[in-house]
This record gives structure tokens, sequence and C-alpha cells, in this order.
């Protein structure tokens, strides 16, 4: 059984919004995703199939469109709006991504929603919430990024270069994520109560508070902070912590040893690989075995403990220099040294833990008449497991089951009629 | 009444890739009762005594961050390398709904709690376990922090300028969106059980939910056969997915300012051109998309002039009210003390910490109509709740665990 078996989805189509969709019928809900007749818009964003631009080869459209079924409803017309409101009589959950106002302005206010569906739990994703002071404001993944606070501190140390917006839509991510764990608890709670609710996302307050320490340190200290090349933010310039290695990739060498137990693993691995003899602070590293825990607090004060904490981040600096990322990012990791390698999206796909975890799974692709690898389970569930029911249907493939299931037999004509 | 009321949880977690997940469970009425180690003052996790500080003090009852991510749970102390730590420690799973953790993987299990022994203690728990790498695969015991998640899984390699070393993320977002995915396993297991009466255990791995933010990047590999490298991602602050042009962070008046602009279209390129109001933005070469994308190298030269003239946010108001999507890129001053865009959540509450006093934290994105959600409480002390949890869950008495801390058990 999945864990969302028997969930009745309605999704009006929306790139703010096609996260929630995805994450709900991969873990079995039914959802269906409602397009306008020309196609969602996401429809028209590549990549696409072959560099074929063409709405049923769009592979952002395929990857967050899996596992639903699809319509075509002009949901905005009259007939379409009935149409509308039926499907919702038989569904739990409506998302949807529409601007401040949108809904109301074609008769589909709250009034009409959970206050005529009591049972319905509908939750808005909007870039400013539905009634804030900014709530009209025009917003993109990179300005809701901009303004979420997380740009700020995203770019390299020399600051004639601009901040940084990470590619992926991770400003949508953000609030979708935020968005679906919101649903989930209102789920659970209907268990008892039996009734739906609305939920409210900003997407700019997501990403707001999910910035970490930016946050954090303005609202405990009022401490400014900085953005840094590879590495956290701070209110100094810190050491760097991302390092090329011989074959031009890169390393992340994380957090730099603090107790004498990790300087004696570090130290192994240095005499291990032969490199104890080359670096000419091996004798730091040697004192920092001494110390059961190096005093953080004393570093820029106490000179020896200075010497030590910079050696640890040295030598690892030093190894990168002198090895490919891959050997570096083995080699450490086995040896009880959390680092990482700065892998391609691709090189991480193939790469054989994450095949081992079965993050590729194979779906044949009607369009293309061969299988495709998409990217696997976020979480590994033992009894209700993830799994990729479909591929994302094609532009109004189930209008016709659909309808033909709530009992309407044409656009407008609700059950009974 | 709250949404998540009667729900209990032995919660392990901590950092801040647990601790978010816990979190948001207690602002919505779970009861989340975080075990932490007496003989080592709670020394795991990380933040509970690093920066920041609400002033000169320091300890582990006073890292800002800890505060932060622990809001609304209750705090006890449990020495599980003695006999009677353990059994209280049975006692209490034996109570809870969840049992929560973020250990390296086995951890758990070798302190004596793995998942065979916590279903013989509790047959319907459920058990969300949170690592990097996962209970399986070749790296199942190798260790990461959040920027490693995110350099191993293609996260920091797509956040960069084109032919420069990567930009990367200047915070762990993998130890939030992990926080969050762990969040959704334990929300899911809840349903499940709610519905079933079955429990079950979640592997969450963040470097897997990670891999799974990279969707477009690896259709494009997996169908295209085109690599990231190959297809010269990434691509800096321009859009290539959907093609966008201008698309970029430019620079602004003042020192280190910037704004963030996003032409969608052509319309908006009409009315972004009438805004501008300048001979080089009237020509005709700007008008479709694909010339746009075609020259943006000389269309951002063009943009970083024009912007370098304004204010961000007087700048921010004149395209919005052109119907532009444009934003300052916003420092936290500006974003929590400055900005009233969050005026109708409740996102930066006041806390009532037991020895910072009160302090402002992160609150939460959403906003339900029916059911409450609160943080009020600081994170707790180190065993601040002990005598608490002990007395009402399990009844021992004040006197029982007066012993039982002179013999270090709590």
């Amino acid at each position: 059984m999945s864990a969302l078996a028997g969930i009745r989805v309605i999704e009006l189509a929306h790139e703010r919004c096609a996260q929630v969709g995805k994450l709900l019928a991969d873990m079995g809900a039914d959802v269906i995703v409602v397009e306008p007749p020309e196609g969602a818009a996401m429809r028209r964003h590549g990549p696409f199939a072959g560099d074929e631009p063409d709405p049923e080869r769009s592979l952002s459209w395929w990857h967050y469109n899996t596992s639903k079924r699809g319509m075509v409803l002009d949901w905005r017309e009259g007939e379409g709006r009935e149409a509308l409101l039926a499907l919702l009589q038989g569904a739990d959950v409506l998302v949807e991504a529409e601007d401040p106002g949108v809904l109301a302005c074609h008769g589909l206010d709250d009034a009409a929603l959970t206050g005529a569906l009591p049972r319905l739990i509908h939750v808005s994703v909007t870039p400013f919430g539905p009634d804030g002071p900014r709530s009209s404001d025009e917003a993109t993944d990179l300005t809701l990024i901009a303004s979420g606070g997380i740009a700020a501190v995203c770019g390299y140390d020399d600051h004639s270069l601009p901040p940084i917006r990470p590619m992926g839509g991770h400003g949508f991510l953000i609030g979708a994520h935020y968005a679906f764990m919101a649903l989930l608890t209102a789920l659970i709670e209907r268990e008892t109560s039996g009734l739906g609710q609305k939920i409210d996302v900003s997407l700019n307050a997501a990403a707001n508070v999910t910035t970490e320490l930016a946050s954090y340190n303005w609202l405990v200290a009022e401490i400014p902070v900085m953005r840094q090349t590879g590495r956290h933010c701070g209110s100094v310039i810190s050491m760097p912590t991302q390092y090329e290695c011989t074959d031009g990739r890169y390393v992340n060498t994380g957090v730099p040893p603090r107790t004498g137990r990790q300087y004696e693993t570090i130290l192994k691995w240095f005499r291990d690989l032969g490199l104890d003899a080359d670096f000419p602070e091996t004798v730091f590293l040697e004192m920092g075995t001494q110390h059961p825990v190096l005093d953080l607090t004393k570093v820029g004060i106490d000179d020896e403990i200075t010497a030590i904490y910079s050696a640890a981040r040295e030598a690892l600096a030093f190894a990168s220099s002198r090895m490919t990322a891959d050997q570096f990012f083995q080699s450490a990791q086995r040896a009880g040294l959390p680092v990482g390698i700065v892998y391609s999206p691709d090189e991480a796909f193939e790469d054989e833990h994450f095949r081992a975890r079965g993050m590729q799974v194979t779906m044949n692709q009607p369009q293309l008449g061969r299988p495709v690898r998409y990217p696997g389970a976020p979480y590994a569930f033992e009894k209700t497991p993830w799994r990729l029911a479909s591929v994302a249907p094609g532009l109004g493939e189930h209008t016709g089951d659909v309808l033909a299931e709530a009992g309407i037999t044409a656009p407008g004509a609700r059950k009974g009629d | 009444m709250s949404a998540l009321k009667g729900i209990r949880v032995c919660d392990f977690t901590g950092q801040l890739a647990g601790a978010a997940a816990t979190k948001w469970l207690a602002a919505f009425g779970a009861e989340v009762i975080r075990i932490e180690d007496p003989t080592n003052n709670g020394a795991w996790d990380l933040v509970r005594g690093t920066p920041p500080y609400v002033d000169e003090r320091r300890g582990h009852d006073l890292g800002g961050g800890f505060n932060n991510h622990n809001t609304e749970k209750l705090g006890i102390t449990l020495n599980l390398k003695t006999a009677r730590g353990r059994e209280i420690l049975e006692q209490i799973i034996a109570k809870s709904d969840l049992v929560t953790e973020n250990y390296a993987a086995g951890v758990l299990e070798r302190l004596g709690f793995g998942y065979e022994r916590l279903k013989e203690i509790r047959p319907d728990i459920i058990y969300v376990s949170n690592c990097g790498f996962g209970f399986s695969g070749p790296y199942r015991q190798f260790k990461t922090w959040g920027p490693i998640v995110q350099a191993v899984s293609g996260l920091t390699f797509m956040s960069g300028l084109p032919g420069r070393e990567p930009a990367g993320w200047g915070f762990s977002y993998m130890d939030h969106t992990g926080g969050q995915y762990m969040a959704m396993a334990i929300l899911m297991a809840l349903f499940h059980r709610k519905r079933t009466g079955e429990g079950q255990w979640v592997d969450m791995a963040c470097c897997d939910a990670a891999l799974t933010l990279n969707g477009s990047a690896l259709l494009d590999y997996s169908v295209n056969g085109r690599t990231s490298r190959e297809a010269g991602l990434p691509a800096g602050n321009r859009s290539v997915w959907p093609a966008m042009a201008p698309h970029g962070i430019y620079r602004t008046a003042g020192e280190d300012q910037w704004i963030a602009i996003a032409c969608r279209d052509d319309a908006d390129w009409e009315r972004l051109a009438g805004v501008i109001g300048e001979e080089w933005s009237g020509q005709v070469r700007w008008r479709t998309l694909a010339r746009r994308v075609a020259a943006q190298d000389v269309l951002d030269a063009l943009m970083d002039g024009w912007c370098a003239g304004f204010d961000k946010f007087a700048l921010e108001r004149r395209l919005q009210q052109a119907g532009l999507a444009a934003a300052a890129v916003s420092d936290a001053r500006e974003r929590i003390d400055e900005d009233n865009a969050n005026d109708g959540f409740d996102l930066w509450p006041e806390v009532e910490h037991s020895a910072m006093g009160k302090v402002r934290v992160d609150g939460l994105p959403v906003r339900f109509s029916r059911t409450p959600q609160k943080i009020r409480r600081g994170g707790p002390c180190l065993g601040e709740h002990t005598e608490k949890v002990l007395g009402e869950l399990l009844g021992i008495g004040a006197a029982e665990v007066a012993a039982l801390r002179a013999e270090g058990v709590v």
C-alpha cells in the first residue's frame, strides 16, 4: 500500500507548485494536474528531449509531473469552473499557485472552496502570501532568491562579482517543501476532526527562514554576514574549504578536525599516503593529537592552537593538490574524514553509491519509444515505498477518464444533471 | 486544537538537518522529547554552544543556532551507557509514536536501540533515521555536513559563474532541506499508521533528497546524453530553463548593492525598455527573446550600466510598478527588520529561552485557517525537562530523579 493511497488531489498546473504535486503523486496520491487548453506554461520550458521544443517533450514537465494524471479544463470559464467545482467535491486536496485574488475573481473564493467543501484541504502557494503589503509584486525564482536572502550569501570572496542564484528552481522548491509538509499535517489532523482547511504558503517567507546562520546571526546578535567562495557566509573572511584537485575538479574539505582523535585520523591518512614527509606542518598535526579537544576560542590568540588549527586545513589543501578529486574524496572518507567531491548532477547520478541506493529509476517513455532513467526516491520507506507510477501525462491525456469518473459527461455538466 | 496534539516523539535529532524536522512537529503540538547525553553536556549537537550568542556568556545552553532549531521541544538527559538509563529510554520509547535521529548510520543500533529492538519495545513504532548517505550503499559509513551533501549531490556545482570555481551555497541548504524531507517522511509514516495501525522505518538520506532536486539537469543527461559540464552549466544568474533575458543580478548604487531582474518574455521587455527609456533600449534588436538571449553579454553589460545609477529599493519599486519581476538583493537587516513583505506571517517570533531570555527565531512560512501553530518557548537547556518528563510521563518521583542524578544516569 502507498502512504497516500486514496488521496485525491486537484492541482492547477503552475511552476510554483508542480513539486508539491510530484511529492504527493510519487507517494501514491491520485494527483490530477489541470491544464488550460494551450497547455501548462512549463511545457514550454526546456530542456527538451532531442532539443526539439515541443510541449510533449519538455524535460522539466516530464520531471515535475511523474505519477500524475492530466486533464485539460478551462476552469476560469463558466462551464469549466462548474466542472472544477464538481471535481473538487470528490477531492481531498486542492493545490494551486495562482496569483492572489485570481481564484476569487473567477468565483472560487474561500466560501466556494473550503467553505462549501468542509473536508477540502486547499493549499495556496503565492510569492508573498495572499494579502501582505507586497502580495501583488511580480516574482520569479531569481527574484525570490534575492528577496528571500539567499542570493546575498551565495557567491565569491571577490565582491566585484555578483551574488549568485543557485540554479534549479530552489526559490519554488523551498516553498513547495513547506507546502507539502503543511498539507500532510492538515491531512493527519483531518483524520481526527473530519475537517479540511485553507493553507497559505509564501515563497518569499519560505526562503527567508531557509538561510541558516544568515538569518539567525542577525536575529540573535545583529551580526551581518558576507558571501564567500564555496563555503558558509560569515562576519569575517574565513579560510577556504573548497580546493581544486589535479584533475581540475573541486573538493570540499568540510569542518576541520577539532579533537585529538580527529588529528590522529588525519595524521594516519597522511602517513598511509606518504604525504607526511612532504607536508611542512606535519609536526602541528602531531601536536594536535595531544589535545583531547582543541579550544577553538583560542584560535588567533594562542600561537600554538592557531598553528594546530590551521595545519589541519592546510593538510587537506595540501592533499587536494596531490591527487584527483575522486581519489581525495574516496581516500579521505575511507580514512574517516568528512569531505566531499563537487560532482555535477550527472556525475552524482552515475556514482556507484547513488546507483546502489536505487537513485536511477527507469520508465518507458512513449514519446521516445525507449526507457528513460529518472531520479529516484528522496526517502526510503520500509512499508509504503516511494515509486514512479507513470510518466508525466500528455496534454489532456486523462480528461475523459477523470470527467467520466466524476460523472461529468461534458465540461460544465454536473453529476446528475 | 493543534494538528499534531497527542503525538509523542522520542527525539535524538540535532544540528539542523534533524532538529528542523522535529521543530515543525513541535510547532504543531507534538510532544517532542529530546534525549541528550549528560556525560558530555550534549556535545554531539555542535550548535548547542556555538555562536551567535545574545551576550558575553558562553556555554552549552547559549548557542543561538540551537535555540533557533529546537523551539517548543522538551529536553532531558539520559546516560545510555548505564543500565538504568537504557531502561528509562525503553519506557519512553514504549510511550512514543516516533523515534527520530540523525546520527551517523548505525550509531543508535550500537547504543542498543536499532530498529529491531525498537519494534520489540513498541511494535507499531515509527523510526525515521536521517543521515548523509543513508543506511545502505558503498558510502554508508561516510560522514557528511550540509556543505558535503551539497557538493556530492550536484547542488554546489549548479551554483556559480561559468568558467569559475563553484560559488556553492553560503549556508547549509541541505540541512534545512534534509530536515524538511525528514519531516515529510515522518508525517507520511504517521498518516499511514493513523489509517492502518502499521509502523515502519524510513531511511532518509540527505544526499538522496538533494540529488532529486536536480531533475531537469538529470533528464537532460539521461535523455539527451548531455553532461552538465558539456552543457556549460552552471549559467551564473542567467535562466536557461526557461530561457529569459535579461535575467541577472546587476550592480546598483552604493557599495556591494545589487538588484535581481527577470525579464520573462517579449511583453516584459517592452515594459522594461520603456522604463529604461534610453537610445539603446529602444533598438529593434532587443525585441525578440532569441536575439536578447544570443547577445546576453552585451545586454547584461548595458543593464549593469543602467542599474548602477539607482538605489536598489527605489529601482525595485519602479520596475514593480511597471509590472516587472525585480527584487533588491537583501541582507538580513533589510529583509528581517526593514521589509514588510512577511507581515501576514509570524515569521520571526520571539521566544522565551530559560537562559538566554527573549530571542527571535525563524518561524514558519505557512498559515493554517483552522488549526494553530506555536513557536513561543525557546530550545531546552541541557536536561531542562528531565524532572518533568520522568515525573509526568513515567511516574518517577523527584527523590528518585535526584538519586538518578547522583548516579550519573541523568
